[in-house]
């Protein structure tokens, strides 16, 4: 039994007279013990299909199942059985640290002392603070609890709505390898972001764009499935450069990348004469044309586009 | 020739009790460059921003913004700037025309150049025709390219942009840099900071702030070297993770 099933769900919400189709009848499912990313911008529709997962919201049409429950009828035994970290914080601002967690803990019949194990490692670095109030923490230490409590009635899924948004670099790093140690104790995680970097951490993803599921497929699959070559160029001046390949008829996409431009040819020939030809018509200087690997962002795009 | 100065800060600190939030920082940015300004969270990025900004006074040191004194004509500055963040962008239940009216009558421009802006605004951004749609209506990305060219509407010296692309997606991600772009190349200041750190390196030079102060300022290229590294992601978790102050 894969311990979460989506079948063909539809979400629509209705604002006057405006009917916005939030999902338009998604598929997939996940494997157990398994890291699946729901990789997406705002808007497409991420926090509907976590809300529909854990029984907080009604689809308009379609199936789903957590641990083999279907979120209709089973509703309660999917909430007694999964943990669920919004992306908004939603712990109790003025208990402290130790009182949120103890109260979480309760709910669920449980206590800290009995799944310690799990969120001990977590736990440890917010524990020096465990008498502040949740309100005054920082947003890296508020992730930590927030995580924390969802933990602590050892969840045989979990869902993570965007826990790293607007977390700097150094942040989002650690939580990542906080949720790969959750991984050996085998729950399954179910993960949402707008960063297309911490695609490649997932064991697994789905492209999310405007309630359609882009690709399914290992960050690896996804990438084999780019097919027309790929190039990156930079130049003196990357502005013109930018402009110059995108006037130029044989260019499909072009888009800046860091440093870099990276571009892509309507036919998959000679991508570096031609782009030597531009460079050279444009009396551009210190050009470098290499051929590169997509990431997962350039995936993205030409997925968008299709 | 020097290139004119739009921020110069010397020594600019602010300590809260005996917090020390930003500890003597001390930097330049040109005209019309792109200056990235990042940071892991609570390193003082955000208290140095709104002490440029005019919106609170320093502890010591000293800087200038558009020339203006950010002690004594800190009022002053607020008209020179523009400012733009996630969280705070536009009224949603105003329209188009009425959110660019209202911000650039604030700003203090006249009708008839709340007109003419109106028009060139609505024309670059290919919204011509929607101008009664309600804000509320425009997908995020649309709102943000919107929000970035109303914060410049009056022309500012400097325009801040607090994260201004968090959430927003690949495409549109870059289109609004090509407004960020089209800004610098008319002479506006963009000052900039993000936790993308592909957008880092479309800066012109970048400073990476760890425990309040400054910790590195050049060219992404250069930083990149320095640290060898070969993207700025590298270059940011050597440096955030030296930071001995932890969260906001």
């Amino acid at each position: 039994m894969q311990p979460i099933v989506v079948d063909n769900i539809v979400m629509k919400y209705r604002v006057k007279k405006t009917v916005v189709d939030a999902l338009k009848g998604i598929s997939f499912s996940v494997d157990k013990g398994e890291i699946f990313g729901i990789i997406g911008p705002d808007g497409a529709g991420k926090t509907s299909l976590f809300r529909i997962l854990t029984t907080l919201l009604l689809a308009e049409s379609g199936e789903a199942s957590v641990d083999g429950f279907d979120v209709v009828k089973d509703f309660i035994d999917i909430r007694n059985r999964v943990g669920y970290m919004p992306g908004r914080f939603s712990l109790y601002q003025d208990l402290s640290v130790q009182e949120n967690l103890e109260f979480f803990a309760t709910i669920f019949n449980t206590s800290i002392e009995e799944n310690y194990d799990l969120v001990k490692d977590i736990y440890i670095q917010i524990e020096p603070f465990k008498t502040r109030r949740a309100g005054q923490l920082s947003g890296g230490m508020k992730q930590k609890l927030a995580l924390c409590c969802a933990l602590i009635h050892k969840p045989s899924v979990l869902f993570l709505d965007e826990p790293t948004t607007g977390v700097d670099a150094v942040s989002r790093k650690e939580f990542w390898e906080m949720l790969h140690r959750l991984k050996e104790q085998e729950i399954t995680i179910l993960v949402s972001t707008p960063y297309m970097d911490e695609a490649s951490l997932c064991d697994r993803v789905a492209l999310l764009q405007k309630g359609e599921i882009l690709s399914v497929n290992t960050p690896k699959g996804i990438i084999s499935e780019f097919k027309k070559p790929l190039w990156a160029v930079k130049a003196n001046d990357m502005f013109r450069l930018m402009n110059a390949i995108k006037e130029d008829p044989s260019v499909e996409s072009c888009y800046p990348f860091g440093q870099h431009h990276h571009v892509v040819f309507k036919s998959a020939e000679n991508g570096k004469e031609k782009l030597g030809q531009i460079a050279q018509k444009g009396n551009f200087s210190q050009v470098e044309i290499t051929s590169i690997e997509p990431n997962i962002e350039d995936c993205f795009m030409a997925l968008m586009k299709e | 020739m020097e290139k004119e100065k739009v921020i110069t800060a010397k020594e600019l600190t602010k300590r809260f009790g005996d917090f020390t939030a930003v500890d003597k920082i001390t930097f330049d940015v040109e005209k019309g460059e792109i200056f990235g300004f990042l940071g892991a969270n609570g390193a003082g990025k955000t208290t140095a921003m709104r002490m440029l900004c005019g919106l609170s006074l320093p502890t010591s040191g000293t800087a200038t913004v558009a020339g203006l004194d950010v002690y004594k004509q800190n009022e002053l500055i607020k008209k020179r700037i523009g400012y733009m963040s996630q969280k705070f962008s536009l009224y949603e239940d105003l329209t188009i025309r009425e959110n660019i009216r209202f911000y650039a009558g604030i700003y203090g421009l006249r009708d008839d150049k709340i007109k003419e802006k109106t028009n060139i605004l609505l024309k670059q951004l290919n919204l011509e025709g929607q101008e009664k749609t309600l804000v509320r209506d425009l997908p995020l990305g649309w709102k943000q390219k919107l929000s970035f060219s109303i914060a410049i509407v009056h022309d500012p010296a400097i325009v801040f942009l607090d994260e201004p692309t968090g959430g927003v997606d690949p495409i549109t991600r870059r289109e609004f840099w090509s407004l960020i772009y089209e800004a610098s190349a008319k002479g506006i200041t963009v000052f900039v900071t993000t936790h993308y750190m592909d957008e880092a390196e479309y800066c012109n030079r970048v400073t990476i702030m760890v425990d309040g102060r400054i910790d590195a300022l050049d060219s992404p290229a250069n930083l990149m070297k320095e640290y060898d590294t070969t993207s700025m992601d590298g270059v940011f978790l050597q440096l955030a993770r030296k930071a001995v102050r932890k969260g906001d």
